[in-house]
């Protein structure tokens, strides 16, 4: 290169500049809307959850029990086989307590921390389940490997989501 | 040179829709085809797996993390290319040229159908600052594109017209294809201005489906294929982003240009039209497979039209374009584009274009653009020779 002169000489913006208008504004809304098809194994599990059951699918050749259900083992790369309702309980593989929303706010004081976990689903394989958010737990009294039970939304409140679940809450087996 | 070979070839069922199955239910559907052409390999034994896409079109962020499964790459070596799949292709095949690889998969799909602002996505492509605030529909691009290339090389809105009913016709041929059709060049010129002098029937519909594509080392590739399809020559280039000055940009699709140079030299070729026997060009719009042969040398600028008209690129002719429909007749693909038309060479270098099979060819050129507003094109060159 024969001239290795860099580029200078812009102007930098202050605060103010920006408050008063002073600078060019070019705002704009993103208009994306997409209509995903949810597919074969999607659409029957959202089903199931407006039945307030959870539906998995099994893989004969590795002996899984899937959760979410797929139409093909990603492992063994065949067709899955049987549908299988499995438990609406299960064991908390991880979580953690969040402080901050969804929009990075603080969340306020005296307000419940986000509770996101992931559940394993009795029935379905090892480290298999599905992930959720907990409630009706005080957040210390969160452990790995704690049972908890899927709250269903009443019946007609259902929608066919996984918010059709509200949240997992520990669980004693009696 | 490590040689890379293709070794299979997998195509979901296309669709103008695509409503009973997910994206990866359909993606499954094609890599299944592709390995079992390939001789039924189980993914396990594959080293390496490249997908294309774009966010936008998925409305996933960081979309590449979503392709193991489908392909049966879960904990192996897996990239996405944002860009068409000929641009995967080209990454896949380098993975092989390392000496590190024997067998690695390029993929791609299209779910256009849920995609329900294709528009605003492409709009968003636009440079927000000198572009975007004059609120135009994105295909106005093509219209300008349209107008500069009719204006320099005297192609008429006949010739462009006439692109459309042959591929159309030429899809009627061709079983994946969505938007086969018998059409004239009457009909198409009657069809509604949209962005002058592009009319509705100009415009490639879309459609969904997904290829899977097995390259093979040269060791391998003699161990699985019956028919190894070699990769002879694969270039690619881009444009400046600026549509304000594209300079020669607008009239003459100046990146197919040195994507084909690039390709031409790696293959060792120096006159295409007669060293190749056949080609799958990008015809997302009509005009753009006239500029595109001509961008690629296969005629010179100006005549594309004309030979059109003189059946040249018929399948009587001396050099058949788009057996498959193209864009136009199959639809268009998304990203999968490049994908779809390496497989249609593939196909007919094989012998297994069934109707729409030609006669004892040997080379193909595969072409895909990667649409408005880019100025991206990919070239690759096939042969079924040794």
């Amino acid at each position: 290169m024969s001239n290795r002169q860099y580029i200078q000489g812009g102007i930098g913006l202050s605060e103010d500049d920006i408050q008063q208008g002073k600078v060019f504004f070019a705002e704009d809304s993103l208009n994306c809307r997409y209509a995903w098809d949810m597919g074969v194994a999607i659409e029957r599990y959202l089903r199931e959850l407006k039945n307030g059951r959870i539906i998995a699918k099994s893989c004969n050749e590795c002996r899984r029990i899937m959760v979410p259900p797929r139409m093909f083992c990603e492992l063994c790369f065949r067709p899955s086989d049987d549908w299988v309702f499995v438990q609406d309980t299960g064991v908390v593989n991880t979580f953690s307590i969040c402080y901050v929303n969804w929009d990075a706010s603080r969340i306020k004081p005296g307000e419940t921390p986000h509770l996101p976990a992931v559940i394993e689903i009795d029935g379905a394989s090892k480290g298999m389940g599905i992930m959720h958010r907990l409630g009706e737990v005080d957040p210390k009294d969160i452990k790995i490997g704690m049972r908890v039970k899927a709250v269903w939304k009443p019946a007609e409140e259902r929608t066919g989501a996984i918010t059709d679940i509200k949240y997992f809450k520990p669980y004693q087996e009696v | 040179m490590n040689r890379v070979a293709i070794v299979g070839v997998g195509c979901s069922r296309l669709g103008s829709t695509s409503r009973d199955v997910s994206y990866r239910e359909m993606i499954f559907e094609a890599a299944v085809k592709c390995y079992e052409d390939a001789g039924g390999i189980h993914p396990q034994d594959i080293d390496a797996f490249v997908a294309s896409s774009e966010d936008f079109m998925e409305g996933i962020s960081i979309a590449d993390e979503y392709v193991p499964d489908q392909l049966g790459a879960v904990l192996k070596p897996v990239q996405s290319i944002t860009g068409d799949s000929l641009q995967g292709l080209a990454s896949a095949m380098m993975h092989i040229q390392t000496g590190q690889m024997d067998l690695v998969v390029a993929s791609s799909f299209s779910k256009a159908s849920n995609v329900q602002h294709y528009e605003n996505v492409v709009s968003y492509a636009c440079d927000p600052v000198t572009v975007r605030p004059l609120g135009e529909n994105p295909y106005f691009i093509a219209g300008l594109e349209m107008q500069r290339y009719l204006y320099e090389t005297g192609t008429s809105e006949a010739h462009c017209a006439q692109v459309v009913a042959e591929n159309k016709y030429n899809a009627l041929f061709n079983p994946l294809a969505v938007y086969g059709a018998k059409t004239d060049i009457e009909q198409v010129l009657a069809s509604p201005q949209l962005f002058s002098p592009l009319k509705y029937q100009d415009i490639a519909h879309h459609a969904d489906g997904a290829v899977v594509v097995l390259l093979a080392s040269e060791r391998k590739a003699r161990e699985l294929a019956k028919k190894p399809v070699w990769i002879k020559g694969i270039g690619w280039a881009t444009d400046t982003p600026n549509l304000d000055s594209r300079q020669d940009g607008w009239g003459d699709a100046v990146y197919a240009r040195l994507a084909a140079r690039q390709a031409y030299k790696m293959a060792g070729i120096t006159s295409p039209r007669h060293e190749i026997c056949f080609a799958e060009i990008d015809d997302t719009f009509s005009y753009k497979q006239l500029q595109h042969l001509e961008a690629l040398n296969i005629c010179a600028r100006g005549e594309a039209g004309k030979l059109l008209c003189q059946g040249e690129f018929s399948r009587q002719g001396g050099f058949p374009v788009n057996m498959s429909g193209g864009s136009l007749g199959v639809g268009y693909l998304h990203e999968a584009n490049g994908l779809y038309k390496l497989a249609e060479v593939v196909w007919q270098l094989r012998g297994e274009a069934g109707r729409r099979q030609l006669d004892g060819v040997k080379t193909g050129l595969a072409f895909a653009w990667r649409g408005i507003p880019t100025a991206t094109g990919v070239a690759v060159i096939l042969s079924n020779l040794e």
